[in-house]
């Protein structure tokens, strides 16, 4: 099962490693990883997504703890969270088809960024599931690259204040 | 107040106003600026080891010895490496440590400088914690967190890696009053409800069994276990790292459970209703086979580290919280709630097993048993003050089995790692740190071999240890198993008993050296090494292939054990009115 781990920690040198080599060290292989700083200069959060039974993320989230310097640490409930991701999308797009691409961005609200000779580039933000639509949908012109952000979550309003 | 003066110097005085009186350190070029401020101190004693990780294992055994934190200081790149097998061995074994390294230049750090690792990323998942020093400033209060955090909690080592440039800048030295770590806060009293309820089940079992671990040492709770061992007359079964928390000669301890334990000791394991586990962590070494240990448990597990508890077995009662108070809890809610103990007729059981199948040998008159050996140790040890330490191997399991102690912290070996060439310099830092003690390293001739460099320690630096090596020109645990499981292939586990020859050695190093062949001569030979004023060793030549029995196969169930005394199963033999569901 799909765990998301929204992790507080100190924004320090090495951290980020001493979390991701837990994780391996443990046996636990990581989906997804986002980090970037919060509201304090001095806190960062680190998104994880893992896929694990219960009994071993709650192992894992107990280790976690015990780095000095993770603060909190949240398993998010999918129905209690809000989470998203950012894909750029380089699509094979000759000029007779560009339509065609654009059109599906516009379904999704997703947006054209740049416009090569042969190709489009666009962004998407959403979740996991629709990303991975858009993403099957190009498929069929030709990915010529694609990047894609870990997933970032939050706890909805009336959980957490 | 502050007060002005060099990195080195800082560094120097925080470990002083930490109460470091003896520091283990071995010299390189960019520690110098720290080695020439501890030639100042007075109240800093430095002892010179002869190889950095014999320098961390003696900080470990001065730690198991006398519960404070050690402290070993050494040099960048191979100096730093040296120190990884001590530093994992400590954190296998939770003991309190701070390692400090030299670092190349700040400004040359992650160019492959001469003598530069990554000590800080080598040893992230062998310490409690560790830092690299960035600036100077921050070296007083680095050290009190450094120390903090290595001794409370479940202790464990620390790593602070020092630039070379970082050491001779000038800071204002100020001494912090607290620490400071909001991502730290161990839980130490444990939960009143579940107390409650670890104290309601220990009351209505039938067949409950204390099973305790090195966490009653750290916690320094042997006063309290046995309250509560006697209260309700609880059987206690102690583990390799627990050896000495509750005494081996009281009628309530059943020895230690596991690969190496008495059958008795395995039996009443795998009968009991309800585990108490105190500071124990459910290692494979003890438990053998998951799924049939303790299979009719409950199971209570008091830890401090709350990942330990449910890691390798689920558990009924959960109690995150320091062995001390938690254990004097249980037993002020035992008494309010005038619990009796109910344990007689499993006592009877557990007694009956163990006349039934004792720990056994077969004595000789003709060759020296290395079991013999260890019961002569104990035998002429015994009233005395003693620590006895451990190599890894044979020596260690008949260490274990035929060793009683019965005073805490006199028991040093190497426990989750299994680190061979551990026990010289452990003694040698336990000798250091209990100078009135006699202090005896019970060894294998392929063992003492890993660290034998540290003899000229000991004999320069006045710490005159007792290594008596059971020498049977094997590598002899391995050479076990290959018999056992291996069709007595001895692939590389053959040694020579004549080499090196262990009298000469001790020569070489300024030790006394005695040879033992004859087992009328044991006895004699042991008193005069033992009395002689200085270090020494004594190499006996043991039997050659005898087997630590009994012995559960690796990965089998520990009520299924090879050698000793034939057993038979162990629900066979217990009286009618023991059997049957407790729990309903």
């Amino acid at each position: 099962m799909k765990h998301t781990l929204s992790v507080l920690v100190e924004n320090k040198p090495g951290v980020l490693t001493r979390v991701t080599s837990l994780f391996s060290r443990r046996g636990f292989n990581i989906d997804s990883l986002a980090v970037g700083p919060t509201e304090d200069p001095t806190l960062s959060r680190i998104t994880l997504v893992v896929i694990a039974e219960d009994t071993p993320i709650e192992q894992i989230t107990k280790q976690l703890h015990k780095l000095i310097n993770v603060l909190k640490i949240q398993d998010l409930d999918p129905a209690d969270s809000i989470d998203r991701e950012l894909v750029l999308f380089k699509v094979n797009a000759a000029a007779e088809r560009r339509h065609e691409i654009i059109e599906i961005a516009n379904v999704f609200r997703a947006k054209v960024i740049d416009v090569g000779r042969n190709s489009l580039t666009i962004e998407a933000t959403g979740s996991t599931d629709k990303l991975q639509a858009m993403e099957d949908l190009f498929r069929a012109y030709g990915i010529k690259e694609l990047a894609r952000t870990g997933k970032i979550a939050l706890a909805r309003g009336s959980r957490d204040g | 107040m502050s007060e002005r003066m060099t990195g080195a110097q800082g560094l120097v005085r925080a470990l002083e106003l930490e109460g470091v009186d003896l520091l283990f350190g071995y010299p390189g070029g960019v520690v110098l600026p720290i080695f020439d401020a501890l030639f100042d101190s007075d109240k800093i004693r430095t002892v010179l080891p002869r190889h950095e990780q014999g320098a961390v294992h003696m900080a470990d055994g001065y730690a198991r010895a006398t519960g404070r934190c050690g402290v070993a200081l050494v040099t960048s790149g191979p100096g730093a490496t040296n120190t990884v097998t001590g530093i994992a061995n400590a954190f296998m074994d939770s003991i309190p440590l701070v390692v400090f390294t030299g670092q190349v230049a700040s400004s040359v750090i992650g160019t492959d400088a001469f003598q530069e690792s990554d000590i800080t990323g080598i040893t992230i998942p062998v310490t409690k914690h560790n830092y690299l020093i960035k600036n100077a400033a921050d070296i007083p209060e680095t050290i009190k967190e450094a120390f903090f955090i290595a001794t409370t909690g479940r202790p464990g080592p620390v790593l602070i890696d020092v630039p070379a440039d970082i050491g001779k800048h000038e800071i204002d030295f100020v001494w912090p009053d607290a620490v400071n770590l909001p991502g730290y806060k161990p839980t130490v009293k444990g939960h009143g409800r579940q107390i409650k309820q670890a104290a309601d089940l220990i009351a209505r079992a039938r067949k409950p069994l204390l099973y305790a671990g090195g966490g009653v040492l750290s916690a320094g709770a042997s006063k309290e276990l046995k309250e509560l061992a006697e209260l309700m007359q609880l059987p206690v079964v102690a583990t390799l790292m627990g050896k000495g928390c509750f005494p081996e000669d009281h009628h309530l301890c059943i020895g230690m459970p596991g690969m190496h334990g008495a059958k008795y000791t395995n039996y009443a394991v795998t009968e009991t209703d309800l585990i108490i586990a105190v500071g124990v962590r459910f290692d494979d070494r003890v438990t053998g086979k998951l799924s049939s240990f303790a299979s009719k448990a409950k199971i209570i597990h008091v830890d401090v580290d709350p990942a330990e508890i449910g890691k390798n077995k689920a558990v009924d009662v959960p109690i995150v919280g320091d062995a001390k108070p938690v254990l004097a809890s249980l037993v002020a809610e035992l008494r309010k709630a005038e619990a009796e103990p109910r344990t007689e007729a499993w006592m009877k059981a557990i007694d009956d097993w163990r006349k039934q199948f004792p720990l056994h040998y077969h004595p000789s008159d003709e060759v020296i048993q290395p079991e013999s050996v260890v019961q002569a140790i104990d035998r002429l040890t015994k009233d005395k003050k003693r620590v006895i330490c451990t190599e890894v191997g044979q020596n260690q399991m008949w260490a274990c089995q035929y060793i009683n102690l019965t005073v805490p912290r006199t028991w040093v070996s190497s426990g989750g790692l299994g680190t061979m060439g551990f026990g010289l310099p452990a003694a040698i830092g336990a000798k250091l740190g209990m100078p009135d003690h006699l202090v005896i390293d019970i060894a294998g001739d392929g063992s003492i071999q890993m660290n034998s460099q540290e003899m000229a320690t000991a004999k320069l630096n006045d710490a005159p240890v007792k290594v008596v090596v059971l020498n049977n020109g094997y590598l002899g645990m391995v050479r076990q198993w290959q018999e056992l499981f291996y069709d007595k292939r001895y692939s590389s586990s053959t040694l020579d008993r004549d080499c090196p020859d262990f009298v000469k050695l001790a020569d070489a190093y300024g030790w006394a050296g005695f040879r033992v062949t004859d087992p009328a001569e044991l006895e004699a030979t042991l008193i005069a090494a033992f009395d002689h004023d200085g270090p020494a060793i004594v190499d006996v030549h043991v039997a050659r292939e005898e087997c630590v029995y009994p012995m559960v196969a690796p990965g089998g169930s520990i009520d299924e054990m090879l050698g000793g005394v034939p057993g038979a199963p162990v629900s066979d033999m217990l009286d009618e009115d023991l059997l049957g569901e407790v729990w309903e």
